[in-house]
């Protein structure tokens, strides 16, 4: 049984297509990363499954409900912790609490008892009769997950949830989050552009690109495609070194771009040396040299052949136009 | 109706908390009732009404304060969206006609709220009221002017992106409608064809009823004016709830 069935999903805002057709599946009980740039479609996706927005074509399920025919029963399965904010901040986090109750219909008795549950569980309770603009950016974040999960949703929507929070703040949310997950058994779906985030929480991961899916799997295995750690080399004669390195037999996967050459490498700490060597014996000069663990930039650099910057630098500009075309 | 209720009781408790704004929105008709009333009562005299120009002004400066405060209510949708609360609320399982309709009511009462407030310091300034069923009857009108004002700000709001438009409907749109609307001056003295115009003028049927309950004479007959204003009130609701309908996100 799938919590989330998406089929030939397509969003398009005039001649730009947010989402290009797009199908995946999630299980119930799994946690789901959607990865990617900025503007790659992942909010419109988010967007579409949570009926905000109609798809242009295509068709998707919540929790067995169609999200065009059923939207009221898709709107009682899931809760949602919107990118941007959505509290209103002239009233008290116990008031943002109790308005949502009354909106999902719970009984007086159940809101009470839920409200002070979650707010405990998110350590916001001795805070509770404050005012949401007093607030702390973790601490709102963890008031819209509460909210989120008041009434009980099958599906739970994390748009960027860790979006501009401090690392401590960040790291406390991925355990809360992890934590939901286990004990409780909700579906989450999340969009994140942190490879760390997604490799922490997601059992699977789609990497989304100019609303495509360009690799759907475990972080374990998107990593080993691109063959254990990565390896920058800078240098003048690039070419020339990328014809060197090619023949090491140890190296899984070598790639040129503009400035660089990225190597993937399994303990890439061992081959240092040697790929140092065949460097000097051919003459060749190195700028730069550095090694890391796979980030999402190399993946993402692997299936694409474009960095992330790049990439997000002209989708912001496409989304701009975008927006302008749509106000007119 | 739990849902029109939650919906108000978040507005109310806004209108409640944000004094800066229940104070700044006095202001106004307080200076113009100070100003307007002192200051041509002496020289403006009004036959057939026993309390003066100050006394014929001052339903005009209810209706005002109801319409700014009522638009008001209903353009802050915009504020909702733009700091992504409109979200939370349009996400939920409800209809949107029942956000739509707690906003309207939710705004009305702050509308009226402000009006009752206008009137009760109009009181200390020695005005009178003679009979209560006239006061009751002026509440009605205020309702009725609260409510398709709000419906109509809504209308507004779902239809603009920020609120850079806002100064633009203020001085294109409210101002027009309270300066036409005889608040400020008897409808029966214009030249015919401004006279037509006020007619137009929905806040000028909301004056009238006001004037009619508090000072017991109006120049439009109530039942009509009855009649015309719950029309528009019902024509801006539906208005409102189709464009809100169609917000998006």
């Amino acid at each position: 049984m799938y919590a989330i069935e998406v089929e030939n999903l397509v969003r398009k805002f005039g001649d730009f297509t947010a989402v290009d057709n797009l199908s995946f599946n999630i299980k119930k009980g799994e946690v789901f990363g959607l990865l990617g740039p900025n503007g790659a479609g992942k909010t419109t996706t988010m967007s579409m499954l949570s009926t905000m927005l109609p798809p242009s074509s295509g068709k998707a399920s919540v929790n067995g409900f169609d999200i065009l025919k059923d939207q009221d029963n898709v709107r009682k399965s899931i809760g949602i912790v919107f990118q941007d904010q959505s509290l209103d901040e002239e009233l008290t986090a116990y008031e943002n609490m109790d308005f949502h109750g009354r909106l999902y219909r719970i009984p007086k008795n159940t809101r009470q008892k839920k409200i002070t549950e979650l707010l405990k569980l998110v350590e916001l309770y001795d805070k509770k009769d404050n005012l949401v603009k007093t607030y702390s950016g973790g601490m709102r974040r963890r008031l819209e997950i509460a909210r989120g999960l008041m009434h009980e949703p099958q599906v739970l929507f994390l748009d960027e949830p860790t979006l501009g929070l401090d690392p401590q703040t960040r790291n406390h949310l991925w355990d809360y989050i992890d934590k939901l997950n286990k004990e409780k058994g909700i579906t989450i779906i999340l969009t994140t552009h942190y490879m760390e985030e997604a490799d922490k929480l997601c059992h699977r991961i789609a990497i989304i690109d100019r609303g495509k899916i360009i690799a759907m799997n475990t972080s374990e295995n998107l990593k080993n495609d691109i063959g254990g750690d990565v390896i920058t080399i800078i240098s003048p004669e690039r070419d020339a070194l990328y014809s060197a390195i090619k023949s090491i037999p140890e190296v899984k996967s070598i790639e040129l771009h503009d400035s660089s050459i990225t190597i993937g490498i399994q303990n890439a700490e061992k081959h240092v040396a040697h790929i140092v060597n065949v460097a000097s014996a051919n003459n060749i000069e190195i700028n730069s040299f550095s090694i890391h663990k796979p980030t999402l930039e190399d993946v993402f650099l692997h299936f694409t052949g474009r960095t992330i910057r790049e990439e997000e630098a002209s989708s912001k500009d496409k989304m701009r136009m975008m927006r302008k075309a749509g106000r007119r | 109706m739990d849902i029109v209720y939650t919906i108000w009781l978040r507005s109310v408790k806004r209108y409640i908390r944000s004094k800066s704004r229940l104070i700044g929105s006095l202001g106004m008709p307080l200076f113009l009732f100070l100003v307007l009333g002192f200051g041509l009562n002496s020289v403006v005299v009004m036959p057939g009404i026993e309390q003066g120009y100050i006394g014929f002004i001052m339903p005009g400066i209810i209706s005002m304060s109801v319409l700014f405060t009522s638009v008001f209510a209903g353009i802050q949708i915009i504020w909702d969206k733009q700091f992504g609360f409109l979200k939370e609320t349009l996400v939920a399982p409800v209809s949107r006609l029942e956000i739509m309709l707690g906003q309207t009511v939710g705004g009305a009462t702050t509308a009226v709220t402000q009006g009752l407030i206008i009137l009760g310091l109009s009181l200390f300034m020695g005005l009178e009221i003679s009979n209560i069923p006239g006061f009751a009857v002026a509440i009605v009108f205020m309702t009725l002017i609260g409510l398709s004002f709000t419906a109509f700000g809504i209308a507004i709001a779902s239809r603009m992106d920020d609120m850079h438009g806002f100064q633009l409907i203020m001085n294109f749109v409210i101002f027009p409608i309270f300066g036409l609307s005889g608040a400020l001056f008897p409808i029966d003295s214009l030249p015919e064809w401004i006279r037509s115009l006020t007619l137009l003028d929905p806040l000028t049927y909301g004056v009238e009823g006001i004037r009619y309950g508090l000072l017991g004479t109006s120049q439009i007959e109530p039942a009509v004016i009855f009649g015309v204003l719950s029309g528009f009130t019902i024509l801006m609701v539906v208005v409102g709830s189709y464009l809100f309908r169609k917000i998006s996100i």
